[in-house]
């Protein structure tokens, strides 16, 4: 995963390393492409086709209801919070673990996994233990009158657990193959660690860094099952877009919900969009640092 | 570092935002109907009709937020700490729950209104394929080889423990009440259910937009929701020969109204479904209104006779039947064994 490995077919043209016959490729080359398009291509196809089955009319008109905007509103929100959040917390976990020895590293290394292999479900529920009204902390949150779960916060919450790992682990793999030389230097010629940090380890990551916000975000906006344990589904209130599909899927109001897919499936386009222009425009950039290590 | 500046931008927008619609949600009161899945259709219109009689009575805007879902699970958010003023559940039983669960509900919630706090009621039906190809008439033909059922699952679903209670009264009935009989052909029966869904309405597009099963078990406003909006040419209604009397209760969840100043427009909220409006209503909707007086005789004349057995008077109440049949290792814990 590390983008060193990414980027490294740029440095250098590397030889034919197969020595397969043009047919055997192009039967592999049809088979991949054939996959894609049954898993992915069509299924997207699809979403949108059922959205503008009854025209561009009715997709508008699915836009303009007041439930639909808010769950949009919410969705960008919790992004807004989360993806930050984990963009910063798992930044400094990663400096922390690629480029410092403390006890404990490897037990770090498996929390930050950890909502990588537990269920949605059980990240969403482990609040409701936690913060629900019979949860541990419920009586005091009651008498405090602090809304967490069935409101924003929890989903905010369970969002953050949910995508907490992409951002580090894109990161850490890049920084441990970095290794520390580089900050060691700047720190012999007299920079400060805030110094060091700012204008040697974060250029050298920034690519890592992005592609993982992305990733983070993409999972923010699209996240089912944790969120919908803690929201308590009030429309127009707690209700996220992928629950507020469900919702209007449910009611027989297929065409809004194909319409809100279509919307949540357009932002995740554009979000690999945003990735792909960027590693175009900055492509030579990204050879050089390729190059360097 | 451009990217974060813009970012925390975003963001300051974003905290914005929020707080300006929080300074909007002050002004008026808004009130939280926690309900199960079916209710949805009705109390889109029932809340419109409740906002604007209260409009008229006292002058101030009321706005009513709804939840759906399975209505065992909907019970556990609320004892979770979902915030309802209300809740318009699928059984007596899941009240019961959040009554014993938390001192949020006078454990004599039901004696609090009319007709045991059940402003309508309505009873399980079959929902078939157009003309009926497997030539399903009565529970009977239901555990027949080669018969798919969708019902839902009795553990999260209200709507699923009244179809359970209602094929277990048939067999009883038709089987002289011999209990290891009974308990075979109610496994029988679930044996042929290739899906358990959390709720009813997940059944229902299960069935219907799906196209999975021969026939649903389903509440008789489902049933006629769905011949509304997928078509009447697509789906025929069978009333079985027996079936049950389901009340879908209503309660004031007294903890959160007193705590959101919500009190009196809750009590109000539930009042007004027992109103010659509010019954109308739940008829259009296909509810079967406790008081039929001001309903629209055509809306009347589509519930056909049927015979119901009750809850209380055959299975004894909920508190026991909840623990007989759908407590953990209870009878069907015992007879469910997933087909795959």
């Amino acid at each position: 995963m590390a983008m060193s490995d990414r980027f490294l077919p740029l440095a250098h043209t590397p030889e034919r390393a197969t020595s397969e016959t043009a047919l055997t490729r192009a039967v592999l080359i049809a088979i991949a492409l054939l996959f894609l398009a049954a898993v992915l291509f069509l299924p997207l196809v699809t979403v949108f086709m059922e959205a503008l089955r009854k025209g561009w009319g009715t997709l508008f008109e699915s836009f303009s209801d007041p439930d639909t905007l808010a769950a949009v509103r919410l969705t960008l929100i919790v992004a807004a919070i989360a993806v930050p959040f984990n963009a910063i917390v798992g930044l400094a976990a990663s400096w922390a673990i690629a480029k410092f020895e403390f006890k404990g590293k490897n037990l770090l290394l498996t929390l930050i996994d950890l909502p990588f292999s537990i269920s949605p479900v059980i990240s969403g529920l482990v609040f409701v233990l936690l913060f629900g009204a019979q949860g541990w902390l419920g009586p005091w949150l009651v008498a405090h009158d602090i809304q967490i779960i069935f409101a924003v916060p929890g989903i905010v919450l369970a969002t953050v657990l949910v995508t907490f790992p992409f951002v580090a682990r894109e990161l850490i793999p890049l920084m441990q193959s970095q290794g520390t030389s580089e900050e060691e230097a700047a720190l012999m010629l007299g920079a400060s660690g805030w110094y060091t940090f700012l204008h040697v380890t974060l250029p050298n990551v920034k690519w890592a860094l992005l592609y993982g916000v992305l990733l983070c975000n993409a999972r923010a906006m699209g996240e089912f099952g944790a969120v919908s344990v803690v929201s308590g589904h009030i429309r127009g209130l707690t209700n996220t877009m992928p629950l507020h599909i469900e919702i209007l899927y449910n009611e027989y109001n297929f065409v809004g919900a194909f319409a809100v897919a279509s919307l949540l499936a357009c932002l995740a386009l554009l979000t690999l969009l945003a990735k792909s222009l960027l590693e175009w425009r900055f492509s030579d950039e990204l050879a050089a640092t390729a190059r360097r290590h | 570092m451009q990217l974060f500046n813009r970012r925390s931008i975003a963001l300051g927008a974003a905290a914005l935002f929020l707080s300006f619609e929080a300074g909007q949600a002050l002004a008026d009161r808004t009130l939280l109907n926690v309900s199960y899945d079916p209710t949805r259709e009705f109390y889109k219109e029932f809340n419109a009709a409740f906002a604007a009689d209260w409009k008229a009575r006292t002058g101030e805007t009321i706005t009513i937020d709804q939840s759906h879902g399975g209505s065992g699970k909907q019970a556990r958010a609320v004892i979770d700490g979902l915030q309802a003023d209300v809740v318009t559940l699928a059984l007596a039983g899941d009240v019961d729950q959040i009554a014993n669960k938390t001192d949020k509900l006078p454990k004599d919630w039901a004696a609090k209104l009319p007709h045991n706090a059940a402003p309508y009621t309505s009873t399980i039906v079959f929902l078939v394929r157009k003309g009926n190809p497997k030539d399903i008439k009565d529970w009977s033909d239901l555990v027949k080889d080669g018969v798919q059922v969708i019902t839902p699952n009795p553990k999260t679903s209200g709507g699923a423990r009244w179809n359970y209670l209602a094929a277990w009264a048939y067999a009883e009935k038709a089987l002289d009440g011999d209990e290891a009989k009974v308990k075979e052909w109610v496994a029988d029966l679930y044996r042929n259910v290739p899906v358990l869904d959390t709720g009813a309405r997940g059944s229902t597009t299960t069935f219907a937009q799906r196209g999975i099963g021969d026939v649903l078990i389903s509440w008789e406003n489902e049933a006629f929701l769905v011949q509304k909006e997928f078509g009447a040419d697509n789906f025929d209604i069978v009333v079985p020969s027996l079936s049950i009397l389901a009340e879908p209760p209503v309660a004031v969840v007294e903890g959160n109204a007193k705590a959101k100043g919500n009190l009196d427009v809750a009590e109000a909220y539930l009042k007004f479904l027992y109103t010659p409006e509010g019954q109308k209503l739940a008829a259009k909707n296909f509810f079967r209104p406790v008081d039929p007086s001001a309903a629209d005789p055509a809306d009347l004349a589509r519930f056909p006779k049927v015979e119901l057995v009750a809850i209380d008077k055959d299975f004894g109440g909920w508190s026991k039947a909840q623990k007989e049949f759908f407590a953990d290792g209870a009878i069907f814990d015992q007879i469910y064994r997933p087909t795959n």
